[in-house]
């Protein structure tokens, strides 16, 4: 898998002006953006679902053009074939859990297929949500609701998984379990994946590749690989962005 | 006054009564179609003359009746822009007809819709759309399994005030169907005759039905309006 991104995109919100200029190319599986909230990490993460439509720039995903602006390509989120899991989840708040797994799967018209149907109960058996089948998204608990939105996510069989501040919304104790979780989902998929966390624990307990945020840009690239090479570990790496950003 | 209740057999009452039905229900699912569109349109593109668009698409809920029957008799009339050319192409003619009911009826509930409408859709959360996109599905389906799904209850809800709004059409009904009894005379229209008439016992029943509707709708639109996720 290679993720390979260089776009620009200005916004405006009021008097305020926004640049995001964010450009990393990276073949590691287990990418993390880092930084703080407002460097431009949400906003990349969106413009790699197509949820987000950069001013100029390219973005492929395992050699895959989704978007090229000299070229004219900007492929539709819904054919890009990236996972997206959400900060608050996003669960359909008017379907069950059943229902918003098979989501992406049901035709608009009919019903799910055989196959269709049989993703669905395999997923709910591997995230072990069978007992909540028929439970609406807003009688989950946080943890209950990210394996549900996960499990959505990875049932079209997307080629990567997008993830925004995946534990943001859990409770301290449950983060930490949740992390581990979440590695063991990852290596049971055995899907590349881009997380957006400005947490330095996370992004070091996750990451292969650590790209840092600042002001819109990126500031840094780190990778296990080249750290190991200097003989230094990915944590001091990202300890001193941090020390960086925060100074 | 004269309380004397009349015979709910008595033509007098149920060829109005059945009419009204009639007009407001078809003039309600016109409003729906049309105004949950172009509701749609407006709370998701942002163009230059959307803010133009959306008070030309309010205008009927503060312009006077009487205004609107006007401007129905200019497109739609014998003589109208619209109303020429389908009689002579098709030969329908809408004035003094109960579809011509329809129409103004469905001009004057159509903002109805179109505020909820916009109301409930600019409340579900873009996240939701964007969720289904990621999930590989279209602008139809994100709309027909999401959006309308999640604005349904303020939709429903405009519709039974535009169903309300449209059964007691009074002023543009008048100027483009008139007020003929068993073919345009709608319920508000009946009281109207009635009163005019003498006819107490008619007018006090036609007011009570008419009444008992209107505050089964407002009730049953509140319930719908309360949170429920």
């Amino acid at each position: 898998m290679r993720f390979e991104l260089d776009i620009q995109k200005r916004m405006r919100s009021g008097k305020e002006e926004f640049l995001l200029r964010s450009a990393f190319s990276s073949s590691d599986r287990a990418l993390v953006l880092f930084g703080p909230s407002g460097s431009g990490k949400t906003l990349t993460l969106q413009a790699m679902a197509g949820m987000l439509t950069p001013d100029e720039g390219v973005i492929r995903i395992n050699g895959r053009e989704v978007f090229d602006s000299g070229k004219g390509v900007n492929v539709p989120a819904r054919q890009r074939r990236v996972g997206y899991l959400f900060q608050d989840y996003a669960l359909f708040p008017h379907l069950t859990v059943e229902q918003n797994i098979g989501f992406g799967l049901k035709p608009l018209f009919g019903r799910l297929n055989g196959r269709g149907r049989r993703r669905v109960r395999e997923l709910m058996a591997v995230f072990g949500l069978e007992k909540l089948a028929d439970q609406k998204p807003s009688t989950l608990s946080g943890g209950q609701q990210q394996r549900a939105a996960l499990a959505r996510a990875l049932a079209p069989e997307p080629e990567a998984l997008l993830l925004d501040e995946p534990f943001s919304a859990l409770d301290q104790p449950l983060r930490l379990r949740m992390r581990e979780e979440l590695s063991g989902i990852l290596k049971h998929f055995d899907i590349p994946t881009v997380m957006v966390t400005h947490d330095s624990d996370e992004a070091e307990s996750f990451a292969e590749t650590v790209v840092v945020y600042r002001d819109g840009s990126v500031a840094g690239m780190h990778s296990t690989r080249d750290a190991a090479r200097r003989g230094e570990s990915l944590s001091e790496a990202i300890r001193a962005e941090v020390a960086l950003a925060y100074e | 006054m004269d309380f004397v209740w009349i015979d709910f057999t008595d033509a007098a009452f149920v060829q109005p009564l059945l009419l009204t039905l009639k007009v407001a229900s078809l003039a309600t699912a016109a409003a729906l179609v049309l105004g949950v569109a172009a509701a749609y349109a407006l709370s998701r593109r942002s163009f230059i003359g959307r803010d133009f668009l959306d008070a030309v698409c309010t205008l009927p809920m503060v312009m006077p009746p009487t205004v609107l029957g006007y401007y129905l008799l200019v497109f739609i009339g014998r003589k109208g822009v619209i109303g020429e050319w389908l009689l002579e192409t098709f030969g329908i003619r809408l004035m003094f007809t109960w579809q011509g009911a329809v129409i103004a009826a469905a001009v004057v509930a159509f903002p109805l819709v179109f505020k909820s409408a916009r109301a409930a859709l600019e409340g579900v959360g873009r996240q939701y759309e964007n969720a289904a996109r990621t999930l590989g599905q279209g602008e139809l389906s994100v709309f027909l399994r999401v959006s309308f799904p999640l604005a349904f209850r303020g939709i429903l809800s405009g519709c039974m005030l535009a169903f309300a709004r449209a059964m007691g059409e009074f002023g543009a009904t008048l100027m483009v169907a008139g007020n003929l009894p068993g073919r345009t005379q709608t319920l508000s229209l009946a009281v109207y005759s009635a009163v005019q008439a003498g006819n107490d016992g008619l007018a006090n029943t036609l007011v009570l039905v008419i009444s008992l509707v209107c505050v089964i709708i407002l009730m049953t639109t509140g319930k719908l309006l309360q949170p429920r996720f």
